[in-house]
């Protein structure tokens, strides 16, 4: 009886996943523990939050990719629908409209953009895989490009870069010429280096960045040069700098992270929670907690090369990626090597959202695992 | 051309691996570059930004030590430290002050007065990190701030400890009165390398007891290592050197005698100083009028001070320590002391008095007080009826550098030493004081017409209260000087031990006691019957010596009859006496000055005698003592 509701219960999650997922999610309780230390309800509240994740994970890893293909169209269509009704009727909170409020519910369309913006692209791809032509990738640029401006326009930089990256690596595994690649990544790297060497110049107060919000800018600008700004902008980044570097080799112990415990870590249950982990934990930590993420997004490749269908290669090599991206953006701008974007770090920053967002795409890659050989032959 | 590169299944396939290969390159090159970040801060780094993190995380705060207490011969507490609750604003955190105040008056009463002083205080302590708006809050104002603390990032309710004068203006110039540290205290605590002491004091002693025996009442400024929170709160101590508290003063003074002195003044100005003559001790040191040493303890407000200084009557001049008059006929029975001393007159040498005197073949006349002369008068007599005349032949007679020389033995004309800072040295006059004077060459002479006006303590003679005290001390104690001091003992806060401050003789004049007795004798005549102060010695239980004095405010013109009703009350002589009691083992010495009071006798002496009636036999005057400067004359 038991053993045939365990059966049921794991039918179809991927041990491996599993694995390192519990693993990643249980370092993130303890910090979270540490971190909210003034709110102890936090850490019940998360688990509330995994438990939904799962349930979320286990129907996501029930459903074929088949069904998933047929899917793809209606919740992409529902969310950009949404999105403009959010442009149109949104609630504004703290400066930007991303809120739609549905008599009891209040959500972010945005946030269902991350996982409908690869659903479709890979959607249109496998439709398209017998004649795939240069149109089709303008096609999927617009499909790209319409959502992501108007997230971008609430404006919600972050979430924008995640549903960027996410379309982007739809389009970039199905194909799309390196020539095209290869100049806007040159491209890329030439306005990098130039913001960093131009940094004086361009982040001078009176200049306006067309098209960028002035926090924008800030962020940018504080991340070229965080000591501008000490107390003001620059003090995230310093003091997360400084819970990093003081956390040292081994870390100074689970709950003894002094720039924590004193509050000099700004957002440290959500956005900055890896400052916390550093500081308590170290460099071991990080190192550990490197190759967990590095291990999830590995079996996700693997998972993708091995896919039975176009349509579950494009959608499992993105939804890794997409993991990817989270953790290194966060990571990168907690240690300040990249600007302060509102990127939660998977599976460990307090928060349902993204949580169970990241668990759908879990769920997604173990069902394209569980079925590649149905299809196959 | 076509972008898209695979068609078959198995091309396409293998180029598909080839990009999720790619993908998987660019995932370890960005986790690497983090690895090489993390390498980077907690390895390289790792000292720079742990130190960084104690610094965040330690904050060294400075424990203030209580202040000594000021206590009276008796044990009566005239300083003490007051628990209060004061509204402190950071200015370092408050970006926009007149905002903040004026928001902050919707939730405590914030009078202009209060304003006005943090207005004052921004301005002379350019760098402090807490200033108060305002001070001494009731409890109500402190719950209803706690309430709306939220609303006023940087500004905090403090405990702090208030130095409170509980007698008010009472003994205001003994006590002096502590104030904010200004920069240029700053300044001058760091020339005196005391700058690390005071870190965290907001206050010092300014002038007085205060003042003068800040190294003992402040005590040693103790440390803390606290934690604190990225809002600077202290979270908890790491390690703490306990401060160590300032040493309690007892001093001399006995402020009941004090009170009893102060009270006898009425509505006068004027200065009294009493003198324990085999001490030196000061037993009560009065100037009128006083002000109250507690307005200055938060900071005054720009009001008090331009009312205290703008005041008429001057209440922020210590007369008895800095006020300069000339002393008038108190001056001769030092001058007689000196004319038995010197040789120039004995006892029984008598002139005839006609009411004046004249030098040798001279026609200006000096004119004795009395139209028309005391007749005989010999050394005795000259005191106790106060003779011009005889003093003037007396100065005319003595070389002005030996009485100069005779006098100085006394204090006059240097100042006295005792323990409060700013004395005055006052003024005995000799040729080479003229010489250093005076530009002109004839007017750097000295003539002899200089030295008869000093023989009735008038002409260049300048002398405080204090040194009238002090002078009448050494007499009283045949010629052995104390120096007048106010600290009696010097007391350890937490183990109670004493240090006495030994009053030891710091010189003595060498005096016949034949003479001493002489002169003193004189002086007890002064008091009774037939001599200038018979009124207010009258009915003494003790052997009461004393002598009147009278300075001239205005100069008067030969041959003008002075006449106090028509001078305005500013323009009327000032009352001098000195007295010492019992006269024979003399337990006190007085030096008395009351401004525009026209006679010692008739407002200067009824001062000393309730003063003495109270020292001597704990009387206190059955009602409050009427002066009336239009009296008799000396």
């Amino acid at each position: 009886m038991i053993a045939r509701l365990w059966d049921k219960l794991t039918d179809g999650i991927d041990g491996t996943l599993m694995l390192l997922a519990v693993l990643v999610l249980t370092l993130g309780l303890f910090t979270l523990y540490s971190a909210a230390y003034e709110s102890p309800v936090r850490v019940t509240s998360q688990l509330a939050n995994i438990g939904v994740a799962f349930v979320a994970m286990w129907i996501a890893a029930q459903i074929p990719p088949q069904t998933l293909m047929r899917f793809a169209l209606p919740v992409y269509t529902v969310g950009l629908l949404l999105l403009i009704a959010v442009a149109l009727f949104g609630e504004v909170a703290n400066g930007a409209r991303r809120w739609l409020n549905v008599g009891v519910l209040r959500f972010q369309p945005s946030e269902m953009m991350k996982i409908a913006m690869p659903l479709m692209l890979a959607w249109y791809f496998h439709k398209r895989e017998a004649s795939l032509g240069l149109r089709d990738y303008f096609a999927a640029a617009i499909i790209l490009a319409v959502p992501t401006f108007l997230i971008a326009k609430q404006p919600d930089l972050g979430t924008a870069l995640l549903v960027l990256a996410a379309g982007f690596y739809v389009i970039f595994l199905a194909g799309l010429s390196w020539r095209l690649i290869v100049p806007v990544v040159v491209l890329a790297a030439i306005a990098t280096v130039a913001l960093i060497v131009l940094e004086p110049q361009i982040c001078e107060t009176a200049l306006k960045w067309p098209g960028f919000k002035d926090y924008q800018k800030a962020r940018v600008c504080t991340l070229l040069d965080p000591s501008t700004d000490p107390l003001g902008r620059g003090f995230h980044i310093i003091q997360a700098t400084i819970a990093v570097g003081s956390g040292g080799f081994l870390g100074k112990g689970w709950l003894e992270g002094t720039q924590t415990h004193l509050e000099f870590i700004p957002e440290r249950s959500t956005d900055f929670i890896f400052a916390v982990f550093s500081e308590e934990f170290g460099l071991v930590g990080n190192l550990v907690l490197l190759a967990l993420y590095l291990g999830l997004i590995a079996r996700g490749l693997v998972i993708a090369a091995g896919a039975p269908s176009f349509f579950a290669r494009l959608l499992a090599g993105a939804i890794t990626l997409i993991f990817f991206t989270y953790a290194f953006v966060n990571m990168g701008m907690v240690s300040g090597i990249l600007p302060v974007v509102g990127v939660p770090l998977p599976l460990v920053s307090y928060g349902g959202t993204a949580l169970v967002t990241l668990f759908v795409g879990l769920g997604m890659l173990m069902s394209i695992q569980r079925h590649r050989k149905l299809v196959q032959t | 051309m076509s972008y898209a590169e695979f068609r078959d299944l198995d091309t396409e396939l293998k180029q598909f691996q080839l990009r999720l290969g790619v993908a998987g390159a660019i995932v370890l090159v960005a986790f690497g570059l983090l690895v090489v970040r993390f390498l980077y801060l907690q390895l390289l780094q790792h000292e720079y930004y742990r130190t960084k993190a104690e610094d965040n995380r330690i904050s060294v705060v400075p424990v203030v030590p209580n202040r000594g207490l000021i206590m009276d011969r008796n044990g009566v507490v005239l300083a003490r430290n007051d628990s209060q609750y004061t509204l402190e604003i950071n200015p370092r955190i408050v970006r926009n002050l007149d905002a903040t105040i004026s928001e902050l008056g919707s939730v405590v009463e914030l009078l202009p007065r209060d304003r006005a002083r943090f207005r004052k205080l921004r301005a002379e302590i350019k760098g402090a990190d807490s200033l108060p708006i305002k001070t001494r809050l009731t409890d109500e104002e402190v719950a209803r701030f706690a309430a709306n603390a939220y609303r006023f990032p940087g500004v905090e309710i403090k405990a702090r400890l208030f130095r409170q004068y509980p007698m008010g203006e009472m003994a205001s110039h003994v006590l002096g009165y502590i104030g904010r540290i200004s920069d240029k205290d700053v300044e001058r605590l760091e020339a005196d390398g005391l700058a690390a002491n005071y870190k965290g004091s907001d206050y010092l002693g300014k002038s007085g007891i205060e003042g003068s025996y800040e190294s003992e009442l402040h005590g040693t400024t103790g440390s803390a290592q606290v934690e604190v929170d990225a809002g600077g709160h202290g979270v908890r101590t790491l390690a703490s050197t306990a401060p160590v508290p300032g040493n309690n003063l007892r001093l001399t003074l006995d402020i009941k005698l004090q009170e009893v002195a102060e009270n006898a003044f009425g509505k006068f100005r004027g200065a009294l100083v009493a003198i324990e003559p085999a001490t030196g001790g000061v037993l009560a040191f009065v100037s009128k009028p006083g002000y109250d040493p507690n307005l200055f303890v938060d900071g005054i407000d720009p009001q008090s001070w331009e009312a205290l200084n703008n005041d008429p009557d001057k209440p922020l001049n210590n007369r008895a320590l800095t006020g300069t008059y000339p002393p008038g006929s108190t001056f001769k029975p030092f001058m007689a002391m000196m004319a038995l001393e010197l040789g120039r007159r004995t006892p029984e040498y008598t002139i005839s008095d006609p009411g004046f005197f004249s030098l040798p073949g001279q026609s200006h006349r000096y004119r004795d007080w009395k139209v028309g002369g005391h007749g005989a008068v010999n050394l005795h007599r000259s005191i106790v009826i106060s003779c011009d005349t005889y003093y003037y032949g007396l100065a005319a007679d003595t070389e002005i550098d030996q009485l100069h020389g005779f006098l100085s033995q006394f204090g006059f004309g240097q100042a006295t030493g005792i323990d409060i800072d700013g004395e005055k040295s006052g003024l005995l006059p000799s040729r080479e004081w003229k010489r250093k004077r005076f530009k002109r060459a004839d007017e750097q002479r000295w003539y002899q017409g200089d030295s008869v006006s000093v023989g009735i303590g008038q002409g260049y003679n300048l002398s405080t209260p204090l040194q009238l005290a002090f002078a009448t001390a050494i007499l009283a104690n045949n010629g052995v000087v104390y120096r007048p001091h106010l600290v009696r003992d010097i007391v350890d806060a937490r183990t109670g031990e004493t240090r006495p401050v030994e009053p030891k003789p710091i010189r003595t004049v060498s005096l016949n006691p034949k003479w001493v007795k002489l002169v003193k004798a004189a002086m007890v005549d002064v008091t009774r019957p037939g001599g200038t102060a018979a009124q207010a010695g009258a009915g003494a239980a003790y052997t009461f010596a004393g002598k009147t004095g009278t300075a001239q405010v205005v100069g008067m013109k030969q041959n003008e009859k002075y006449d106090e009703t028509k001078v305005a009350e500013r323009f009327r002589d000032h009352a001098l006496f000195v007295a010492f009691a019992p006269a024979e083992a003399p337990k006190i010495a007085l030096g008395i000055l009351v401004e525009n009071g026209g006679h010692g006798s008739s407002t200067a002496a009824p001062i000393a005698r309730v003063v003495l009636d109270y020292y001597l036999l704990g009387k206190l005057p059955a009602k409050p003592l009427e002066l009336n400067p239009d009296g008799e004359d000396e």
